[in-house]
């Protein structure tokens, strides 16, 4: 492998991130603000990008998806969210909720479901967390037990992104609380019109406020047995392996907004004049520019080794999982905050949209494992505990 | 049908990457290159005609060694394949002198149609397509606002768009249309599209796989010839405006009338 092929994106990776950044730019920036505004699920977006084949990137060939891989998948994510980071998030979600499926799912589950997904037509979200079991998900207290030919779940799910627009839910419920500590869980697919199943509440949050985050509840949810994917007891391991390949589109979602910031705040200080010359002509805020350009391109380069190490089938993928959203989480949050800076008293007002930015920023350090998390999967593989 | 579309790699315009070397001429090396915009409404033209009638594709291309990043561009938005022509004779190709080797790479395929941009944002001369006509002895059919082939009569109309309306033009193929953006906005490119562009043709000729010496082309047979540049002078202050409608119209009029812009 030549240096230029190891560290450059192909010939084919620079077009479709030029062909979405333009589409993103064109078609999605316009709407970012009033989407962030009315905190309202952007269902013109999923339209465009199912119109564009983008929700296809992620999913195999063989199910109608393009088969383009978690690179170009990241790639798409980066440039969606460099506009808005609602819509990025689409499809990150979109892949989050897929990847038990795509990844433990039988042939008949996934020729039944993915091809939907993989078209944007069914939207499917990833239903793990619970009011009282966020990094802990051994607290989980959803209960599916086996009835006949169906399973009945009980319980109830919190912070779940698209869980009121989805159209299928993975749900992690425990089918053998007093099992082995990680063979506890089991994932279903719950088909989001299945009696019992509804939407208790809808958060009101700091940033991604297009994206719903939903309170479900299951009340005796009967779905039929072949909807559990993999086997009983494999909901940890299929939980783990999604978030190998699902941490790295955080990281492009996190590195799209710093982008997006650091492009606005660059622009703003060619043009804002204070004493008789540009800001940027000031070593004060050009400094600035400069370290957040490399806070920016290093967390992109981390999280493109990181995609191509998970592609190859590292060992110490949850590593580099972890790593790349460690590092483009801490990244967007240092360059909006910076970016808000440069724009001074206009960046704090939403003239402008780095405030925005800055707010989405912040999810990107908390949600599919907090920076904390993070590390503490890094050490792990540091200290030979993994 | 069988369409050959134009086109030309310019530096971005939108990027505003267009910078002269010390002698003058573009710098085409440091500039990243996009599809020339007017060009990619021909494309647009070309692949609604294809959708509609059937047929295939094909873009010419007279540019740099380094122009196949941008023709999977424009193979990415559906040309079936590319043909590029390149020399390093060619350099400094003037208006004439790329008429005659586009219209000899013509002779080298097969076409009902051959579609051009109205003019490129880098040269901007706008009259190589009709250089390209009368060397090929085709019928020329600019401004296009609107493209009616019926390929069983071997006939094509032409709305020629005017300032007072357009022309309807008739003539046989194959023929060659200069296309206007009245034709419809380019479409972008499909994932589908970049994924399978690479595995797209690209054939590329030489001068001498064109039959043609590199004296009778390119910059040594330039028949124009660049003396200098210069940057057009600033623009004056824009005067502003901020009165009634009916009062603003009036102030408009009188200043139109004082410039002997109208009567």
């Amino acid at each position: 492998m030549t240096i230029e092929s190891a560290f450059r994106l192909t010939e084919e990776q620079r077009l479709l991130a030029e062909t979405i950044h333009a589409l993103a730019i064109e078609r999605i920036a316009p709407r970012a603000a009033e989407i962030d505004r009315t905190a309202e699920f952007p269902w013109d977006v999923r339209d465009l990008l199912a119109q564009h084949d983008i929700f296809g990137l992620g999913f195999p060939a063989e199910h109608g998806g393009l088969g383009a891989g978690l690179l170009s998948l990241c790639l798409a994510i980066e440039q969606i969210s460099r506009a808005c980071a609602t819509s990025g998030l689409m499809l990150a979600v979109q892949s989050l909720g897929a990847l038990p499926l795509i990844l433990a799912g039988s042939p008949e589950q996934q020729a039944r479901w993915l091809p939907g997904m993989a078209a944007g037509r069914t939207l499917v979200a990833f239903a793990l967390t619970e009011a009282d079991a966020g990094s802990d998900p051994s607290a989980i207290r959803t209960r599916a037990v086996r009835d006949g030919d169906e399973y009945v779940i009980t319980g109830g799910k919190r912070f779940i992104s698209h869980g009121s627009v989805a159209d299928v839910i993975a749900v992690f419920a425990l089918t053998d609380p007093e099992g082995p500590r990680h063979r506890r869980l089991s994932c279903l697919l719950v088909p989001a019109n299945a009696p019992g199943f509804s939407v208790s509440r809808l958060e009101h949050k700091m940033g991604i406020r297009g994206s719903p985050t939903a309170e479900l509840v299951f009340d005796a949810v009967r779905v039929p047995a072949d909807h559990l994917v993999g086997a009983e007891g494999d909901g940890f391991d299929i939980a783990m392996r999604t978030f190998d390949r699902s941490r790295p589109g955080i990281a492009a979602q996190a590195v799209g907004i710093a982008q997006g910031a650091l492009d606005v705040a660059a622009k703003y200080a060619t043009e804002r004049v204070q004493f008789g010359k540009a800001i940027g002509e000031f070593q004060m805020v050009s400094a600035m520019l400069a370290d957040m350009d490399a806070a920016t391109e290093s967390a992109r380069a981390v999280l493109y080794r990181a995609c191509a190490e998970i592609e190859a089938g590292s060992d110490a993928a949850s590593r580099w999982a972890s790593l790349c959203k460690l590092v483009a989480g801490d990244a967007a949050m240092r360059v909006t905050t910076d970016a808000v800076q440069v724009l001074g008293g206009y960046g704090y007002i939403s003239d402008y949209p780095v405030e925005r930015m800055m707010r989405d920023a912040k999810i990107t350090q908390l949600y599919e494992g907090t920076q904390q998390i993070q590390r503490l999967v890094v050490a792990r593989h540091l200290l030979g505990r993994s | 049908m069988r369409i050959v579309v134009l086109m030309k790699p310019v530096p971005d315009p939108v990027a505003a990457s267009e910078r002269l070397r010390p002698d003058g001429r573009l710098d085409r090396a440091n500039a990243p290159a996009v599809v020339n915009p007017n060009d990619e409404y021909a494309l647009e033209a070309a692949l609604k005609l294809v959708e509609a009638h059937g047929g295939e594709v094909t873009l010419l291309t007279m540019a740099p060694a380094a122009a196949p990043e941008t023709i999977r561009k424009a193979l990415a938005m559906g040309a079936h394949r590319g043909v590029l022509v390149t020399d390093t004779a060619l350099e400094g190709s003037c208006v004439h002198s790329t008429a005659t080797v586009l219209a000899a790479a013509l002779a080298q395929l097969e076409f009902d149609l051959v579609l051009f941009g109205v003019d490129s944002t880098d040269g901007g001369a706008g009259t190589v397509p009709a250089a390209v006509a009368a060397k090929r002895a085709l019928p020329y059919l600019s401004a296009a606002g609107k493209i009616e082939p019926d390929p069983a009569a071997g006939t094509v109309r032409v709305r020629r768009m005017t300032p007072t309306g357009y022309d309807l033009l008739e003539a046989p193929m194959p023929a060659l249309i200069v296309c206007t953006q009245a034709l419809g906005e380019p479409r972008y490119p499909s994932l589908k599209g970049i994924m399978s562009a690479r595995s797209k043709e690209i054939r590329t000729f030489s001068l001498a796989d064109l039959g043609l010496d590199d004296g009778s082309v390119g910059g040594a047979a330039a028949t124009t010839r660049l003396t200098g540049t210069s940057t057009p002078p600033a623009r004056g202050a824009a005067r502003i405006i901020k009165d009634a409608p009916a009062e603003a119209a009036r102030q408009v009029v009188d200043y139109l009338v004082e410039k002997w812009i109208i009567q």
